[in-house]
This record gives C-alpha cells, sequence and structure tokens, in this order.
C-alpha cells in the first residue's frame, strides 16, 4: 500500500532574511538575492561570508541577507571588499552592485580590482537604467531607448553606445571567471544560479576576480508589466549584451556543480 | 495516477507581480482578486487542480514567497 508524504520541493533560503524587500513588485533584483542565498547555503558559506552593498536600488541589500553585510561609498564596493578580503582572507567577500554603481562612477574601481586579480566575487546587476534615481540613463542603456534624461530615445552620436563590462573585463589577466546570465526566465535563471555558484568556487579556489553580470528587470521604469520587462530583456537587451562565457579558469571550467 | 503538488503563499512577501501566473506550465494559478496582502497586493494562489509541484513558480518568484509541495508515494 502506498501512503503519500509531502516532500518539500522548494523553500525560501536560510540565507535570506525574513524581511520584505522593497524592490517594486517584479523585479528581478528578488531573483538575484535569492540565487545568491541558495548558493551560499548550498555551498555552507553563510557563517563566514560578507557581502558589500552599493548605492542604487539594492542599498538596502544588507537588510535582506541574514549574513555580514558592509554598505560601500557609491561605485566602491570592489575597494572596500578588497580591504576586506585582504584582511580577512579566509572569508568569502563578495560585492552586489548595479549598472550605475558599476560601470559607471564606479568604473575605476571595478576595473583595478580585476587588474590586480584581487579573489573577491561580484554580482553585476545590469539592467541599463538608473532604477532608484527614476530612471536616467546609464551608461548600459540601450540606444534608441527612452529614459528621464534622454526623453527622446539614446542618441550614439551624442550619448554613445553602452559599455559592455562583461566583455571588457574579460580582457584583464586578473580575472579568473566573467560571465554573463539572464534573469528573464526559468531556463536562464538555473544558468544564472549556476554562474553564481561557479564564481563563488573561484573565490574559494582562491583563482582571482569573479564576476557575474545578470541582465536583470526594472518594469517601473521602463514603463511595462512585469511579464512584458521580461520580454524586453529577451528581444531588446540579449542582442545587445549577449549570453556566454568570456572568460573561465580551466580548473572551473572542468567543475560539475 | 498524476503526481499532485501544491504551493504554499507567503502573503507577508508575495506582491502579486505574477511572474508565476505566466510561468506556470499547468495555468493553475492566478490572482486571488478576492484578497489583499498586509501589503495592499492581490496574492496568488492556486484556481484549480492540476498543480506538478514542479517548482519552476518558486524558480521566478523574485521574493521568494512560495513553498513547494509534492506528494511523495513511499512503499508501507
Amino acid at each position: 500500500m502506498a501512503i503519500a508524504e509531502p516532500k518539500i520541493v522548494y523553500q525560501r533560503p536560510t540565507s535570506l532574511a525574513t524581511r520584505v524587500t522593497h524592490y517594486c513588485p517584479g523585479c528581478t533584483h528578488g531573483v538575484a538575492h535569492r540565487l545568491i542565498a541558495e548558493v551560499l547555503d548550498e555551498m555552507e558559506l553563510r557563517e563566514k561570508t560578507i557581502g558589500v552593498a552599493p548605492v542604487g536600488c539594492s542599498v538596502f541589500a544588507y537588510n535582506y541577507f541574514d549574513h555580514d553585510y558592509v554598505e560601500a561609498a557609491h561605485g566602491r564596493a570592489p575597494a572596500m571588499a578588497t580591504g576586506i578580503k585582504r584582511m580577512l582572507p579566509k572569508n568569502t567577500v563578495y560585492t552586489y552592485q548595479g549598472d550605475g554603481d558599476l560601470a559607471s562612477i564606479g568604473m575605476a574601481e571595478i576595473m583595478h580590482a580585476a587588474a590586480r586579480g584581487e579573489n573577491i566575487t561580484v554580482v553585476f546587476i545590469n539592467n541599463a537604467i538608473y532604477g532608484m534615481t527614476g530612471g536616467q540613463m546609464a551608461p548600459t542603456t540601450l540606444p534608441g531607448m527612452v529614459t528621464t534624461s534622454s526623453p527622446g530615445g539614446r542618441d550614439i552620436e551624442s550619448m554613445g553606445y553602452p559599455v559592455r563590462m562583461a566583455e571588457i573585463l574579460s580582457t584583464l589577466d586578473g580575472a579568473g571567471y566573467v560571465v554573463r546570465r539572464s534573469l528573464h526566465d526559468p531556463n536562464n535563471i538555473r544558468k544564472a544560479k549556476k554562474a553564481i555558484r561557479l564564481a563563488f568556487e573561484t573565490q574559494e579556489r582562491g583563482l582571482g576576480f569573479s564576476l557575474v553580470e545578470l541582465l536583470s528587470s526594472c518594469p517601473t521604469n521602463w514603463k511595462l508589466s512585469p511579464v512584458d520587462a521580461l520580454q524586453f530583456i529577451e528581444d531588446k537587451m540579449i542582442p545587445m549584451f549577449p549570453l556566454g562565457d568570456y572568460k573561465v579558469n580551466p580548473e572551473i571550467g572542468k567543475l560539475r556543480v | 495516477m498524476a503526481i499532485k503538488g501544491w504551493i504554499e503563499v507567503d502573503e507577508l512577501h508575495c506582491k502579486g507581480c505574477g511572474l508565476c501566473v505566466a510561468a506556470c506550465p499547468q495555468n493553475v494559478m492566478s490572482l486571488d482578486m478576492e484578497r489583499l496582502t498586509p501589503k495592499g497586493y492581490h496574492p496568488v494562489h492556486l484556481h484549480a487542480d492540476g498543480c506538478t509541484g514542479c517548482g519552476i513558480c518558486a524558480i521566478v518568484c523574485p521574493d521568494a514567497a512560495l513553498t513547494v509541495f509534492r506528494e511523495a508515494k513511499i512503499k508501507a
């Protein structure tokens, strides 16, 4: 006789605090938070992990994770993470940064942290817009994209082209793992989780700088519904920011997780 | 017999964004227009039988509001 017993397929990771996030409904910042929390749970790193929060929508990230966190000045998260990692080399140190924080004001810090091969992990959320300040043009804004500071669409003649951070950082010798993933459907979210896992594995093995760029949605400032925003990532953002592995240390490439 | 699954919705965290409704392969999820969460959103619920407990709703949920269960057969 068969007896049915409930089995938990999925539950909230313990590295994620119980506090309700301030993110807008459907914002994939929450998905990125959840994936990091799941990876830290799987690798049992929660007790020794120190996160560095940026400035931007994710400025309150320290409230949403149930492990140690510090808040950095705008764009300076990789510099702060460098100091923490050098003083506490046995701890796992990661930064969580948006595109305004990492690709605009913090461009110097991220470039030099990668060039020095600092053994830190960076989770880079690319949503092509400044979310917190009201949807201004970011360095990653797509050509022709309407934002509050480019109301006629981003004109490449006067405003230039978007910056592809994963490609740029992969050219630096200090980088051990640089990939781009997207958060727009369940399949890609699974791949993103695996990439975050491998980025932390890179750090645990001391193989240098690791960065995961995640294409993320901003339904509020894109003025789309949450479901349409995910479609926008697939249709508009992925052609400009192709998904892929830009630099993978051979030792990490062989790893099966 | 079809695999039986079900979800529990944490109404404190659910913001009614509807990403799980769009992702559900069985189309058995919808926003419950009869209810409001403490934050004032319509929470998601199962409106029909047919949930298999695949967990795709939990994978796309930005607020980790869903716990997914599945019936596991054990031989007595």
